[in-house]
């Protein structure tokens, strides 16, 4: 049914429509909205997209995955490197719900993304129709929006909208679920419109003036006031106005491991990373501070260890874009409203000229006496067996902090975060709120992607990398540059840790085999090298960095190596310890 | 401490939306006591009346991620003393009993029941109030041969509401509401084309 230019009204020269599927729209839209990567993976129900894709390759580049939870933490990957909305394609059924651990992961760590999903016929819905979910209500609690497609006359608007939610306000994931008939349909196409009001949608609450002066006045009477960080800095693109508000203040500053990279790891008034396993000053000072301001971060249990005795005696600023986060687990006296772009330079113009020397030496004793008893040994160490520590030290001093650094789940991830140094922003990529193993592999695919200029090396476990180990297909086929580093203790390091440290030494099914890696690479195309020895070290890291193009590098490391420091759980911050003995 | 909340949300009209409320209290395990969902006064515009025995902290928490939903416009939440409310309730019961038992029909009329079917075999009346007036008269109507009884969910007005009419009615005068999109093929088989 082809409809002619001339039946419409000739006068209307902009309006004019061309007869599109439904499919066609799709892309047309993601074209509008400066989409250049899609990760995916073809089936029944998205045939009708596949195949309008299949004339806009020039424009859009298709990424085949080897398995949908590839394409989404690549997406994903891609989003947190490029500060994009990352896009994935995936059919119905099986297809959308191999999708779901990337959305909670996407959901958890706000990252936009907008994911199609095929569905089955629009008449078939409900009648367990071949390769039929209800991917919409299967989605629901891990997305920011979803919505499903079954007339292709809605398509423009709801892809505008998906953008739109994806990437403003905090971000996360959208999932349009968009049946066959639709994609296959044919409409009139007369251009697409980008959506920026959404009228039942607040993405960003508004700033109250009040809050930001009390904000200000609090933090010009405070002695020990301390900024703890997170995410919302580098989704907020506030990096500079978070240095100002710093520079000013001189405000000691501790990352979440999100928050990490939003200010390079040397920066003055850095002081580490809080957390479970961050460093011993900012979580001990946790509990010394008089005003403990929090800037786009949410107070997971993993930072702020024991709730009631975290932070008690500070008054507590938050300044968070999403107002659920405010009072959600640590009660806010003074809450700042509004995305941190827009409030730090207020609070920066109200605040004094100060330095806070002795509160910063504070810190700084901390962390001679963490360096003393932790980081030495970890960096430097004496043992036979090669550490983490020292291979992120070494890593570091060749790239000289200018890597894309990609962690998967566990100890290395622990590791690779408390000494990977950072000179650029969005170079941290890692799965930190919900802790997806597997995530690492894909998501440097994506993040190699997102910024193709600069290294990815992803580090990952001996366990986590065979949970997505297939994706090594993909970088075969599409060459992206991603050196792989495994680190390897033969244990799923982390429950082993637990087990040892909680469960009187009973290694319940941590014990974990592993392929030859090198020899499971080379089987995909890619070279490799595996090593075991300190005098192989930096040669193998050498060769690894200059090969162009992908490479996978197994390091043998200690097996029975622990992360510390750590605040147990159930213990408060300032009960944090630098080794087991401090354990009691 | 525990006490009963009523929490009113207005939302757009949009398949999918009570999932995404629902859910948000069946993820803490919380159990919704009474949901009421429909138009609001204003067209194109639904309003959820909510009930739920919670702490207060906690209903703050769970309002302000309802609130967060793209589709939500505004959420409050009031203790019994903030709200005027009353459910309504249908009883059926054989009419023969009541014609027979004047204690019935003292019951009814102590009960404020208002009749709404009178047939040879049985009457349907009905009554509004609060639960436990429900719950009485149900009872009370129990060994006379209740045939069937059903109650409807909370419905709430907030005394201190002065203006909330008003700004629905702005907001959508501002900008109407688009109709909720339904699937337009589940009984067009043969209509439908198929690869």
């Amino acid at each position: 049914m082809e409809k002619t230019l001339e039946q419409k009204a000739p006068a209307a020269k902009a309006q004019e429509s061309v007869t599109l599927t439904g499919g066609q729209v799709l892309l047309e839209a993601f074209i509008q909205e400066g989409v250049t990567t899609i990760f995916g993976y073809p089936g029944g129900a998205i045939m009708p997209i596949y195949d309008a894709l299949y004339d806009y390759n020039e424009k859009l580049q298709h990424i085949l995955v080897r398995h949908e939870q590839g394409a989404i933490h690549a997406a994903q990957g891609f989003a947190r490197v490029s500060g994009k909305t990352g896009i994935v394609f995936a059919t119905s059924g099986p297809g959308a719900t191999n999708l779901v651990t990337g959305l909670a992961d996407a959901m958890i760590d706000s990252t936009p993304l907008v994911c199609i999903t095929g569905q089955v016929f629009a008449h078939l819905l409900g009648t367990d129709a071949f390769q039929e979910t209800d991917v919409i209500n299967i989605t629901t609690p891990v997305t920011k929006w979803n919505y499903q497609v079954t007339d292709a006359e809605e398509i423009p608007a709801i892809l505008a909208k998906a953008f739109y939610i994806a990437g403003s306000g905090r971000p996360g994931p959208v999932l349009i679920d968009i049946t066959k008939n639709a994609q296959l349909q044919k409409m009139e196409f007369s251009g697409y419109t980008k959506c920026n009001y959404i009228r039942s949608y607040r993405p960003k609450p508004v700033v109250r003036n009040e809050y930001i002066e009390q904000a200000a006045a609090a933090i010009n009477a405070a002695e020990r006031p301390f900024v703890v960080f997170g995410q919302g800095v580098i989704l907020g693109k506030a990096e500079e106005e978070f240095k100002a508000f710093l520079e000013k203040s001189g405000i000691p500053a501790a990352w979440t491991i999100l928050g990490m990279s939003a200010i390079p790891t040397d920066y003055p008034l850095g002081v580490g990373m809080v957390g479970m396993h961050g460093n011993y000053g900012p979580n001990r000072l946790t509990n010394e501070c008089d005003v403990l301001i929090a800037i786009g971060m949410r107070f997971d249990d993993r930072v702020t260890g024991r709730l009631d005795k975290y932070a008690t005696q500070a008054k507590i600023i938050h300044l968070d874009i999403d107002p659920a986060e405010i009072d959600k687990n640590v009660k806010a006296d003074i809450p700042v409203w509004g995305d941190c772009k827009e409030t730090l330079p207020l609070l920066t113009a109200l605040v004094d000229n100060k330095t806070h020397e002795a509160w910063h030496q504070k810190f700084k004793d901390c962390a001679e006496r963490e360096n003393e008893k932790v980081i030495q040994d970890e960096v430097y160490p004496t043992s036979d067996a090669l550490t983490m520590g020292e291979v992120i030290r070494n890593l570091n001093e060749l790239t000289g902090g200018d890597a894309i650094i990609v962690t998967d789940v566990g100890q290395h991830q622990m590791v690779a975060c408390r000494y990977a140094e950072y000179i650029h922003s969005k170079s941290n990529v890692t799965s930190g709120g919900l802790g997806t193993m597997g995530f690492a592999l894909p998501a440097a695919i994506g993040a190699a992607y997102g910024d193709p200029s600069r290294q990815t090396v992803a580090i990952i476990g001996d366990g986590g990398i065979q949970m997505t180990i297939q994706e090594l297909g993909t970088i075969m086929q599409f060459k992206p540059n991603v050196k792989i580093m495994i680190l390897n203790n033969c244990f799923l390091g982390m429950v082993r840790q637990w087990q040892q440290l909680f469960h009187e030494k009973r290694y319940s099914f941590v014990n974990i085999e592993s392929p030859d890696f090198v020899q499971v690479a080379k089987g995909y195309g890619i070279p490799g090298n595996s090593i075991s020895t300190r005098d192989k070290l930096r040669d193998a890291l050498t060769t690894m960095l200059n090969h162009d193009g992908s490479y996978l590098l197994e390091v043998m490391v200690g097996k029975e190596n622990n992360v510390f420091p750590m605040v147990p759980q159930g213990k408060s911050v300032s009960e944090i310890v630098l080794c087991r003995e401090d354990m009691g | 401490m525990k006490k009963e909340f009523t929490i009113t949300v207005y939302t757009e009209n949009h398949v999918g939306l009570l999932t995404r409320i629902a859910i948000i209290f069946s993820r803490r395990k919380i159990n919704l006591e009474s949901v009421n969902v429909g138009p609001s006064e204003v067209e194109g515009i639904s309003r959820f009346t909510l009930v739920i025995n919670e702490a207060e902290e906690v209903v703050q928490k769970v309002a302000r991620q309802i609130e967060k939903q793209v589709e939500v416009l505004k959420v409050f939440f009031n203790t019994d003393e903030e709200i005027v409310w009353q459910e309504m309730a249908m009883y059926k019961v054989p009419t023969k009993v009541i014609a027979e038992q004047v204690k019935v029909e003292r019951l009814l009329r102590q009960y404020g029941a208002n009749t709404v079917v009178i047939r040879n075999d049985y009457t349907v009346f009905e009554t509004t109030g609060h639960k436990e007036e429900i719950d009485a008269l149900a009872e009370a109507l129990a060994p006379w041969g209740l045939i069937e009884f059903v109650r409807s969910a909370r419905i709430a007005i907030i005394k201190a509401s002065e203006g909330m009419h008003k700004a629905v009615l702005e907001f959508e005068a501002a900008e109407p509401s688009e109709p909720a999109v339904e699937n337009e093929f589940l009984d067009k088989r043969d209509g439908v084309f198929t690869m």
